[in-house]
């Protein structure tokens, strides 16, 4: 309830402030002409394809990014040789801003999706990655020993130790990905001009419609609560024989 | 020290094979937008030359420090006031979501409006971006303030500045660090975008510039420097926070045992 008051007033807050002298309404509309050019985006179909292409590169790129880090990341986490050869590698490669392949993007595939979804791959792949190389690193060797005393084989071991004990960690790095992927999504469309919500926004500014741009940037930031949201689900439910979700159980 | 000598050499085997790779992969190659590694790096000190890094990279970073300085007291100050308030947290946690929700790109379309495109748009660009992971990152921090410390501090009679200053930042910080961490990586790729909008000079800028003209690999010799500057800078913030919260890694240490 209280949650809803703050939304509120802060809707209230842009109704007044273009009225005073603080801020110019021709910079910050107040709110019911960003709600009428809200409508008039619902109304359009452009809207609704720009929306669809931000969420098919965002579904896209999240999942390549999803199912190669999970991969890499088991394979270079159980073998202690390749975990200790790469991990100077990964330690380089991660803190190269994913904004730097925008030039590359731009060359290589011009406005098309793919430069969308390179930038949106890069990034979400190392919160992934480095997830679950935390996750394989936790398993608990007794348990392991124990396995590998009743003759589990590797595959059944990985399945069955191995697996459990990482997805906790594999849904934090899936949960912080999917945030990820969405801003690079909107940026690379912002920037790049790749069809969707970005350049729709940058078509928005460039054209000088206020009102829709900041309907826009509503949409993305409403777009980036959902993903949290499904995010959040979607981690309970994978998890919800975890005892993090089944809260305290009496011993 | 051969066992020394072995962990050097698992660390830089596959560096190594990469680099080596990349540089025979291309070496005959005639792809335009794929120029040979050697051309890259014949290339790189030609074009960051030290008049170049003065003009361009200097003030980027100039511009970044200031955004994140900002960012950071602002967070930091946001969210003590309103971590310490139960009522004030839930009036506006929805809003706070909202607002770190909104991908940071897409702000400086707005800030253009209100700021122009100098140095000040881009300030305030990377301090928009910066504050909402230090902000919700303090609250949660300045929330999970222990109880026994809280309750000793109270019956001690420590209270205000001091309170503040021993207790609440105190057990605050590696959350607060936490938070720095991700507003860092945001505040470079604010840096850059905000350049490639509107700039007259920066990393971004120059970047977009050999893109443009198809100075490819002057482009590569940039992105190349990009990559290098967030290492530097991933690499000073943590050895900056393993000074600073020494005491609390000492701690979770001796809390998990000794090391299996």
């Amino acid at each position: 309830m209280l949650g809803l008051s703050g939304l509120a007033g802060v809707l209230l807050l842009v109704e007044i402030l273009p009225y005073t002298a603080v801020v110019s309404a021709d910079f910050l509309p107040p709110t019911h002409r960003i709600a009428v050019a809200l409508g008039h985006e619902i109304a359009d179909g452009g809207f609704w394809s720009a929306l669809c292409d931000t969420l098919v590169a965002w579904a896209v790129g999240l999942t390549i990014a999803v199912v190669a880090g999970i991969v890499a990341g088991i394979v270079i986490g159980a073998v202690p040789l390749l975990r200790a050869l790469t991990a100077s590698t990964i330690e380089f490669l991660r803190p190269i801003p994913s904004v730097a392949l925008i030039p590359l993007a731009v060359l290589l595939y011009g406005t098309k999706i793919e430069s969308t979804l390179l930038l949106v791959v890069y990034a979400s792949f190392w919160q992934v990655l480095i997830q679950v190389l935390y996750g394989v690193q936790d398993v608990d060797p007794v348990a392991d020993e124990t396995a590998r005393s009743y003759g589990l084989g590797a595959w059944a071991r990985v399945r069955y130790v191995l697996w459990p004990t990482a997805l906790p960690y594999v849904m934090t790095g899936v949960r912080l990905a999917a945030a990820v992927a969405l801003v690079l999504a909107i940026t690379a469309e912002l920037v790049i001009g790749a069809p969707g919500l970005g350049s729709r926004i940058a078509v928005a500014q460039s054209s000088n419609a206020v009102a829709s741009m900041y309907a826009l940037i509503v949409v993305t930031g409403l777009l980036g609560v959902a993903i949290n949201l499904v995010a959040r689900a979607v981690e309970r439910f994978a998890l919800s024989w975890h005892q993090s979700v089944r809260g305290e159980v009496l011993v | 020290m051969t066992r020394i000598l072995a962990r050097l050499g698992l660390a830089l085997a596959l560096p190594a094979a990469l680099f080596a790779a990349w540089w025979l992969g291309t070496a005959g190659s005639d792809n335009f937008y794929v120029p040979p590694l050697r051309d890259i790096l014949i290339r790189f000190p030609e074009v960051w030359t030290w008049d170049r890094l003065r003009a361009d990279v200097l003030p980027s970073l100039i511009r970044l420090a200031a955004g994140y300085t900002v960012a950071v007291l602002a967070g930091v100050l946001l969210g003590v006031l309103v971590g310490s308030g139960r009522r004030v947290r839930a009036v506006l946690e929805p809003v706070l979501e909202f607002f770190r929700a909104i991908p940071p790109p897409v702000l400086v379309p707005v800030i253009m409006l209100f700021a122009g495109i100098g140095d000040t748009m881009k300030v305030v660009v990377i301090a928009a971006g910066c504050v909402w992971p230090i902000l919700l990152n303090t609250v949660e921090g300045v929330r999970a303030v222990d109880g026994v410390l809280a309750d000793t501090c109270r019956s001690y009679g420590i209270a205000g500045p001091s309170r503040l200053w021993h207790l609440v930042l105190r057990s605050a910080s590696p959350q607060i660090a936490a938070g720095m961490r991700q507003a860092l990586s945001i505040g470079i790729i604010l840096m850059v975008i905000s350049e490639m909008f509107a700039a007259s000079n920066g990393l971004g800028f120059t970047i977009v510039q050999f893109q443009r003209s198809f100075a490819i690999p002057d482009m590569w010799s940039g992105i190349l420097l990009l990559g290098l500057l967030g290492l530097a800078l991933s690499v000073l913030f943590r050895l900056v926070e393993s000074r600073a919260l020494a005491w609390y890694h000492g701690q979770r240490r001796a809390q998990r045992g000794p090391a299996r």
